[in-house]
């Protein structure tokens, strides 16, 4: 009698051995919520007090310690991040100036021509209509301002993030090591990050840049990270064969190999650097984030879902550019 | 206890396996590759031989055992020494080229020279010579994903040969090829070699390619080397079954010489004799052709009897050795012998290098050695 045959046989007298498999599986799942539930039931029946609230709470003692090594570093180290926050503010004010400066027809026409060369000129195109869009709603000025915001946050995520991410791939103890942090940095809760923000850097927008930097930092990493380690192993191989140095061997063959993904990382940085632009308005941030957190704050809804989509729009034209750029170079 | 105390020596592959988890890749080896060699390592997948070439260049350090290339020991290298070992001496062509996509055929080429740090000009000077040599002339500024895999590998070749190396390391360089392809760069390589004449370490899964580019073969199983000689020894003298396996999709032809199949002629005639003694003579040896010398016992061609007893004069006689199938050297493979032999209604004479006469190659004794 085959398998096949001893099944059927098996499946016509109910003795199916798949019957049997999956009332072991259930035997114990059962026992184990059944103990649950009589075990609590009788707790809460006995009133056993150390049973019911866990007997000790350290939440006041560490909420202290982090209160306090918080207003240590501020005292201690507040001059170099005063230093750094004067810096920032200069470059960022500058930078806007100048985006608010350029008309909008030279604006359009840059952006037109950026798509056209980067992307495709269906890109090219869209793009400026998006723009135009938010031209007629009245929000050319903060979509320049939130725009330059971006540019200082992303500049500094790529300039903390590819490094890392390129030590992370040569390094396994690194990445090892910046793993649990990534995972933590990109979990938390954006609104955590506020707070520190401003005890260091102080109100506006070098405090939303920080918690920017910290919220969009992840990707550039993990991508930059994956991208290298992705690169195929014989290319390497044969890069070492002739001689290449440590050197040669990362600039000229694991990273060229690895744009593409570092790129897509880069992508998914500015992505959710336009996305923290709201959170980072609480904090004084200028620019569409804090057009919709005060249209909300005066109950003006159409005014609160008119600068969101000018948010939308204006992540549609930064994503569509970037992927037909990294579209052109990988095909 | 490490697998490679003294004591683990005469275990087999299997046991310091299961007894140390380690993996016995190569145990043994031993050889020399004389300069201008083609060296060839054959042996199926999981043999050692990959593991071999790249112990010789160290893209795999070796446990123990050294490595000489002239006076030098590579294995006891410093890593700067190494790498000027790698950007001088040797360059390595890959099973899957390896070559680097974001960049042009040209600057492919140029790698080895970009990284010794040869200036642009000459490196596009010295790299344009490679590829104009392995056939890829106005392919330069074309991706490498947009050639085919022969193409792709010609560039990996010209990569190899552009920092002009003194050993060519070349890992199942046509696997990853169509057989028509593959047959064609094979041929290609051997006449390439002829030109350039670099030291050769050639490893294949394949005794036809073996035999085809090279002029000594090692046959490896399970990381030690167990036949090595030229193509010839190994096809007639195969050293145990797994040798011979292999051996018997190989035709003979491709590596017998004409020596190995010549025969004494029936009767050797010196010219000068007298032509009536001759037809004598061939009927007392009862022979059934001649092959007629000159004094100093140079060749002079080969006639059937019954040609001969038709001949009159002795002029008639030099005109018909004139006509007749001119002689071929020991030497040479016996594929284009048979060639001649079959357009040939005589048996064709072999000589050696000064013309001297030594034998003569007849259809049975050619289909009698190919059948042994």
């Amino acid at each position: 009698m085959s398998t096949t045959d001893k099944e059927i046989e098996n499946l016509k007298t109910g003795t199916s051995r798949r019957v049997n498999i999956s009332l072991k599986k259930i035997y114990f799942p059962s026992v184990v919520i059944l103990a649950t539930i009589v075990l609590s039931t009788m707790i809460h029946g006995a009133g056993f007090e150390f049973a019911l609230d866990f007997p000790i709470d350290t939440s006041k003692e560490i909420e202290g310690f982090l209160d306090d090594s918080v207003d240590w570093i501020v005292i201690n180290f507040g001059d170099f991040f005063d230093a750094i926050s004067d810096a920032l503010k200069v470059v960022l004010g500058k930078l806007r100036d100048l985006l608010v400066w350029i008309p909008w027809p030279v604006m359009m026409a840059l952006v037109f021509i950026i798509g056209w060369k980067v992307a495709s000129l269906k890109i090219a195109a869209m793009s400026v209509i998006g723009l135009a869009i938010l031209a007629t709603v009245n929000l050319w000025e903060p979509t320049m301002v939130t725009v330059a915001i971006m540019i200082v946050s992303v500049f500094l995520s790529i300039v903390v993030g590819v490094p890392v991410g390129i030590l992370a791939a040569r390094s396994d103890a690194v990445d090892t090591g910046i793993r649990p942090v990534l995972d933590t940095m990109q979990t938390m809760p954006s609104f955590v990050y506020l707070v520190p923000g401003i005890m260091l850097f102080g109100l506006g927008n070098v405090a939303a840049i920080f918690a920017t930097v910290l919220y969009a930092l992840p990707p550039c990493i993990r991508l930059t990270n994956l991208g290298i380690r992705q690169v195929d192993a014989s290319v390497v191989e044969a890069g070492r064969s002739f001689g290449s140095s440590y050197m040669q061997l990362l600039f000229k063959i694991q990273i060229p190999m690895a744009i593409p993904t570092i790129m897509a990382g880069i992508n998914q940085t500015v992505m959710m650097a336009l996305a923290m632009s709201t959170i980072a308005a609480m904090v004084g941030a200028g620019g569409l984030g804090i057009e919709v957190l005060r249209a909300m704050g005066q109950l003006k809804e159409g005014e609160a879902i008119i600068a969101g989509c000018a948010i939308v729009i204006l992540a549609i034209i930064i994503d569509r550019i970037s992927q037909g750029y990294i579209e052109n170079r990988t095909s | 206890m490490s697998a490679m105390a003294p004591e683990n020596a005469g275990k087999s592959r299997s046991e310091i396996q299961s007894e140390f988890n380690q993996v016995v890749a190569l145990r043994d080896v031993s050889f020399d590759v004389k300069k201008g060699e083609t060296f060839v390592v054959m042996g199926l997948s999981g043999s050692g031989k990959s593991t071999l070439v790249r112990c010789l260049i160290r893209l795999i350090e070796t446990t123990s055992g050294s490595i000489f290339v002239e006076e030098e020991d590579v294995t006891s290298l410093s890593e700067r020494e190494l790498r000027d070992f790698r950007r001088t001496k040797i360059s390595m062509v890959f099973q899957n080229f390896g070559l680097l996509p974001h960049r042009n055929v040209m600057d492919n080429a140029c790698y080895g020279l970009e990284v010794k740090g040869i200036s642009r000009l000459e490196r596009y000077e010295k790299a344009q010579k490679m590829l104009d040599l392995v056939g890829l002339n106005g392919w330069e500024d074309s991706r490498v994903s947009q050639l085919s895999g022969g193409m792709q590998q010609r560039v990996g070749l010209a990569r190899a040969l552009a920092v002009e190396p003194e050993i060519l390391l070349m890992d199942e360089p046509f696997s990853g090829l169509d057989p028509l392809i593959r047959r064609q760069m094979r041929s290609e390589l051997a006449e390439l070699q002829k030109e350039i004449k670099k030291t050769m370490v050639f490893i294949t899964h394949d005794l036809d390619e073996a035999v085809t580019v090279g002029d000594r073969i090692a046959i490896m199983r399970d990381g030690e080397i167990i036949q090595m000689g030229t193509p010839e020894e190994i096809i007639l003298n195969p050293v145990d079954d797994f040798v011979t396996e292999f051996t018997e999709d190989v035709s003979k032809e491709r590596v017998l010489n004409v020596s190995a199949v010549s025969v004494d002629p029936d009767l050797i005639w010196t010219h000068s004799q007298d032509l009536t003694k001759l037809k004598d003579d061939l009927n007392t040896a009862g022979a059934q052709h001649v092959a007629f010398v000159n004094e100093s016992g140079n060749s002079l061609g080969v006639l059937m009897r019954n040609d001969i007893e038709q001949i009159a004069s002795s002029e008639e006689l030099d005109h018909m050795l004139r006509e007749s199938s001119p002689a071929i050297l020991n030497s040479s493979n016996v594929r284009p012998a048979i060639l001649k032999l079959a357009n040939s209604e005589t048996p064709v004479p072999v000589v050696d290098s000064q013309k001297k006469l030594l034998g003569v190659i007849t259809q049975s004794s050619i289909l009698k050695s190919l059948a042994e």
